[in-house]
């Protein structure tokens, strides 16, 4: 079994598609494999092939965990919020239903940030994700649950979503490779809103040729989300073998931000071996990303507090009992159905909106969007990607930073400016590094943006990187692992009942 | 504040959350020194234009089922306190 789970979804699909491997065997193996989650990864999983809305006839494709962020039909939806406990969406979001018409049945939905609202998990109503690289270690966020199933050994790959960071963050936290598509690509349909300007849907995968699958399978306009464009055409599997005639800036400024030296060490060795593969390194100027983090968390959560009055005890979910007016059930409703961080974004964006503030807020946060998008336009004339660790930090503790959420949303710095100017992005693992608090090496991502809709040349680009840089350590009893690479044996001997593979 | 966003909070919550939001607010007020008087906002990263479909009318979600995750259904219907419920 541990041969079946460590096929990439690719390959799995290959295998079915010649006969070669039984579908039902194959999804069967996963489901074991996800019942035997430790690391708090899933809020509910399908636990047989049995009759259900979102049941899959024919599988021909790898099983995926999905972010419980979008409707599905008959199975409980929460967003990872208490005010949506209890709620059964009467149907399915669009990029899961192309999933299930592709083939994939749904192994799971999985944990998050309260409508993903987070960067490290912990704003769960139902409780963090542990890391599977070092359980007393965040997973990321705000899809911190897809992240960890996959790095973890725990679905073959997954979906997520991205306002700010939200797939790119949690998959270089976790030593996978995530994908925020252009702003568009992907229908929203029936994925909760968060911050409609900036959410977006994309992949979590193991490798980038993965993620080059699934998104073919979720691109495209669909007649229920009026902002989805899809991409010029559904982009085929990678195969570019160097970065020749490539050019990658790296933002002049980045010398000076203060992040982990670990960190900067695998982000320059990165940068050598995109020279070793025949690419070119240059500097370029985003003179208005340091302003990023301020325009983010004054659009965002605007738009939030915009989205989240839907949730007022009438229509779905949880309704606080209370026997004063209608006024008095949404206010106690919203006040024990939200936890902290959503409250805290919700009067925050209340504020910024707020008459006499909007201009100086929202107004000019929009303003600077404009300037970082442009910022974006006349970088991409000079270069072919922009490149930047895609955290500051490796995986930090549990608890560390949730006392001080500005020292939180700080952790967005370097994937904020990509969504503000809605251009896609990707992580992918580029090496290990000692977190600055000691302890053993975590995983380093390194993000490459391009330009928008540019994603066949951003996947083409990442899959030679990735040959080039060779990354294949995993954490313990994740599949695919071998002795050598498996930083943690130890433990990964007493892990047990997982049956996400033991290292072979 | 927390009246327009129909929050109830309690005491303790808004002493909290106002330290929080001042810390926050201190943060993005960086922007507010820009002059950016001359430039556009941008509410919307894609060039796209609005379009509507044909009015034609299609199924929709039956009664019951769009009440089946009310908290409270009554009659074919949401029920919710009186707006103006006896003190």
């Amino acid at each position: 079994m541990t041969e079946l789970l460590a096929l990439t979804a690719l390959e799995a699909h290959r295998a079915m598609v010649a006969g070669e491997l039984d579908a039902g065997e194959y999804a069967d193996a996963w489901r074991r494999a996800a019942a035997g989650d430790e690391l708090n990864a899933y809020l509910w999983r399908d636990e047989d092939s049995g009759p259900s809305p979102i049941a899959v006839e024919r599988p021909s494709v790898a099983p995926i965990a999905v972010k419980d962020i979008f409707c599905t039909e008959g199975v409980p939806t929460t967003a990872g919020s208490r005010i949506l406990e209890g709620y059964r969406p009467p149907y399915t979001a669009t990029a899961v239903r192309k999933l299930i018409e592709a083939g994939a049945p749904i192994l799971g939905k999985t944990n998050m940030d309260e409508f993903a609202m987070g960067s490290s998990n912990e704003n769960s109503a139902y409780g963090p994700v542990l890391n599977p690289w070092d359980r007393e270690r965040v997973p990321g966020g705000s899809s911190g649950g897809s992240a960890a199933a996959v790095a973890g050994g725990l679905a073959p790959w997954a979906i997520g979503t991205d306002t700010g960071g939200s797939i790119r963050q949690p998959a270089a936290l976790c030593g996978i490779v995530g994908l925020k598509p252009t702003y568009g690509a992907i229908s929203r349909y029936g994925m909760i809103a968060f911050a409609s300007s900036l959410d977006q849907c994309g992949p979590f995968t193991r490798d980038v040729s993965d993620a080059a699958l699934m998104l073919a399978i979720l691109q495209g306009q669909d007649p229920c989300d009026s902002t989805s464009v899809g991409l010029p055409k559904p982009p085929s599997l990678p195969d570019r073998e160097n970065l020749s005639g490539l050019r990658f800036g790296v933002p002049e400024d980045l010398a000076s931000q203060v992040f982990d030296s670990g960190v900067r060490d695998v982000f320059e060795a990165t940068l050598k071996k995109i020279e070793s593969l025949g690419g070119e390194v240059d500097t370029v100027s985003l003179p208005h990303a340091e302003h990023g983090i301020s325009a983010y968390y004054v659009i965002a959560p605007a738009e939030a507090s915009s989205n989240l009055a839907r949730y007022d005890g009438v229509r779905y979910g949880m309704r606080a009992p209370s026997s004063g007016d209608v006024i008095e059930m949404y206010e106690q409703t919203r006040a024990q159905g939200f936890g902290a961080e959503v409250k805290r974004r919700i009067m925050l964006g209340t504020y910024a909106l707020s008459s006499g503030y909007y201009e100086a807020y929202y107004g000019q946060a929009q303003k600077v969007r404009t300037k970082i998008a442009a910022d974006f336009k006349s970088a991409f004339d000079q270069v072919d990607f922009v490149v930047t660790p895609t955290s500051p930090s490796v995986a930090f503790k549990l608890g560390e930073k949730t006392a001080d959420p500005l020292s939180m949303y700080l952790n967005d710095f370097f994937t904020v400016p990509m969504s503000l100017a809605g251009v896609p992005a990707i992580s992918i693992p580029a090496g290990l590094a000692q977190p600055n608090d000691g302890g053993p090496e975590l995983p380093v991502g390194f993000q490459i943006a391009a330009p928008a809709f540019a994603e066949q040349k951003l996947l083409s680009a990442a899959y030679a990187l990735e040959q080039g840089i060779g990354f294949d350590a995993r954490p313990p009893g994740a599949p695919g692992v071998s002795p050598s690479s498996a930083p943690y044996t130890a433990r990964d001997q007493k892990r047990t009942g997982s049956g996400g593979g033991d290292g072979g | 504040m927390a009246k327009l966003a129909r929050l109830g909070l309690s005491e303790e919550e808004v002493e909290r959350m106002a330290g929080e939001l001042s810390g926050i607010l201190e943060h993005v007020d960086r922007i507010a020194e820009l002059d950016l008087n001359d430039v556009e906002p941008t509410s919307h990263v894609v060039e796209l234009e609005n379009v509507l479909r044909a009015d034609v009318p299609h199924e929709s979600l039956a009664p019951e089922v769009a009440l089946a995750s009310a908290p409270d259904p009554a009659e074919g219907a949401f029920r919710v306190p009186s707006p103006q419920a006896e003190e």
